[in-house]
């Protein structure tokens, strides 16, 4: 699975944060959205659709697998 | 399907319920049974408001969803076409605007100031503090006389003490910026009544600002004082008004989540139960999000003016056109919450739009978790007995805020 998110559009809201903390993270300065992964192991599966599905902004992507 | 049909005049032709509407007696926890039938209905239907304008309604979980997070509506209050709450807030917008009515870049600027302060990992350091507020209370109430008002004794003092804690706010002033504050809320606030209010609490922030550049102390104020205002980012009015927004916000909509929510558990006994005996974080979290979900407060609906025209539900929505989306039937939406008007501690509850959905969905919300879960973390296991003390039937709910909740919540134990 890859998973990405838009700083951009990211207003800090640290749902994904909390809803996956071993694959999303705040910075500590802005409190914009960082990736620790951006192929997270499949136990997180679970999590990183929750935070796709919480993000206020939809700032969150997910695919199957990032081809080539 | 025609209820809402608009003529070549433009005008609306038949009958366009009004809103807000009224609850049904005997069911306070619900939404208004008016606005379910439009629900049922379609997603997007017309409504009439106090000034006979007729935005858009939209009923659905999904379309506020999708709505909310679009970038083609905006929330700034001064494009023709926003659905005013009321005269008095029409009024207010007039005056001077907060960034919660305003739209990106100006929304983000200002809102990128403050989101350092309520990252989950600065937040989550005040959970000792919050704590610390709540056990103090409940001691109080537990030594006070009995039966007591739950709103004034406890609701309201946490959510005051824990932003006057953040900001920098004197707590002595309480019962200032508490009455000053229900009078901005208030839809049913004479104009000249709110903007005299707004100018008080202006003042009031203003002269604090003036305290805290002279003497800065370790608060969210001074910080905001020193790095945004002495540096020329932000005018000292626009950081009094972002100072009113932050006090404001967070107090009424969480004293109503507190007190409300203790109403919901003592009317559901099989729900009380899960929190009187509990300690799991985890468990309590889940309860905080369903509380939220089957309350939703800020009541009235997220206020909206389409930018572009946008397609959406099988309808389409012209740029300058208004759109309220009242996120307390979006949060009672069968399609997404089985057996919406259970409350159920159990379920997962987080997609609720409590707190609204898109760019402007609540800042204060981490704090605002910290909050409630301190409270329905302790109260009931502190105070077991806890009931009330007069018949629900008694209770007098605030009908005319945009902020929905209870007068006062006489309780014994
Ligand atoms: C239970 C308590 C609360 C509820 C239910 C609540 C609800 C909301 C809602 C629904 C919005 C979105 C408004 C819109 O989209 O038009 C909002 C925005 C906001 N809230 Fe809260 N709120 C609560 C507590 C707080 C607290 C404690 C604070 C302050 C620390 C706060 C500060 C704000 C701010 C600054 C905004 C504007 C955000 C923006 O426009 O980007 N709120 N709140
Ligand atoms: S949930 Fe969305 S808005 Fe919130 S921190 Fe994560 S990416 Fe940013």
């Amino acid at each position: 699975m890859h998973v990405a998110a838009d700083t951009e559009k990211c207003i800090s809201s640290g749902h994904c944060a909390m809803a996956a903390p071993e694959v999303f993270d705040q910075d500590e300065e802005t409190g914009i959205v960082r990736l620790r992964t951006d192929h997270p192991a499949a136990e997180h599966e679970a999590g990183v659709h929750d935070a796709a599905a919480v993000c206020p902004v939809l700032a969150i992507t997910v695919s199957a697998e990032r081809l080539g | 399907m025609t209820r809402s049909s608009i003529g070549a005049s433009g005008r609306v032709e038949n009958d366009v319920p009004a809103f807000p509407m009224p609850r049904a007696k005997g069911c306070p926890l619900d939404p208004p049974p008016g606005l379910r039938g439009l629900q049922a209905e379609a997603p997007l239907v017309r409504i009439r408001l106090w000034d006979g304008s007729t935005p858009w309604l939209v009923t659905r979980h999904d379309v506020q969803r999708a709505l909310l997070a679009d970038e083609r509506i905006g929330s700034d209050s001064l494009l023709p076409g926003y659905p005013h709450v009321s005269e008095s807030f029409q009024a207010r917008a007039a005056d001077l605007q907060t960034f919660i009515t305003m739209d990106d870049p100006e929304h983000a600027r200002q809102r990128r100031m403050l989101s350092p302060s309520f990252t989950l990992r600065r937040i989550e350091q005040l959970r000792p503090t919050v704590q610390g507020i709540v056990d103090d209370l409940v001691d109080g109430l537990l030594a006070g006389p009995k039966p007591a008002d739950l709103v004034s004794a406890f609701a309201l003092p946490v959510p005051s003490l824990v932003i006057c804690h953040v900001l920098g706010v004197p707590y002595e002033d309480h019962e200032f910026f508490q009455r000053t504050s229900r009078l901005l809320i208030a839809r049913e606030t004479a104009a000249e009544t709110a903007l005299a209010a707004q100018m008080e609490l202006v003042g009031y922030l203003d002269q604090l600002i003036g305290r805290k550049l002279a003497e800065p102390a370790d608060d969210l104020l001074s910080q905001l004082a020193v790095e945004q205002l002495q540096t020329g980012q932000m005018s000292r009015q626009q950081l009094a008004m972002m100072s009113l927004l932050l006090l404001v916000g967070g107090h009424e909509t969480s004293a109503d989540m507190i007190a409300l929510g203790t109403l919901a558990l003592l009317t559901n006994p099989d729900q009380l139960a899960v929190l009187r005996h509990t300690d799991d974080p985890t468990v309590i979290a889940r309860a905080t999000e369903e509380l939220l979900r089957y309350l939703s407060v800020a009541h009235g609906g997220r206020r909206r003016v389409a930018l572009e025209d946008i397609e959406i539900a099988g309808e389409v929505i012209r740029a300058g056109e208004g759109l309220v989306l009242p996120s307390e039937i979006g949060d009672r939406d069968e399609r997404v919450y089985p057996r919406p008007d259970v409350l159920d501690l159990h379920r997962d509850a987080r997609q609720h739009l409590a707190f609204g959905f898109g760019i402007h969905q609540c800042l204060g919300q981490p704090l605002v978790r910290v909050e409630l879960q301190a409270v329905y973390g302790t109260l009931y296991r502190r105070i077991p007995t806890l009931a009330l003390a007069v018949e629900p039937s008694e209770l007098e709910f605030k009908e005319e805020g945009f902020v929905y909740g209870v007068h006062e919540l006489p309780v014994t134990w």
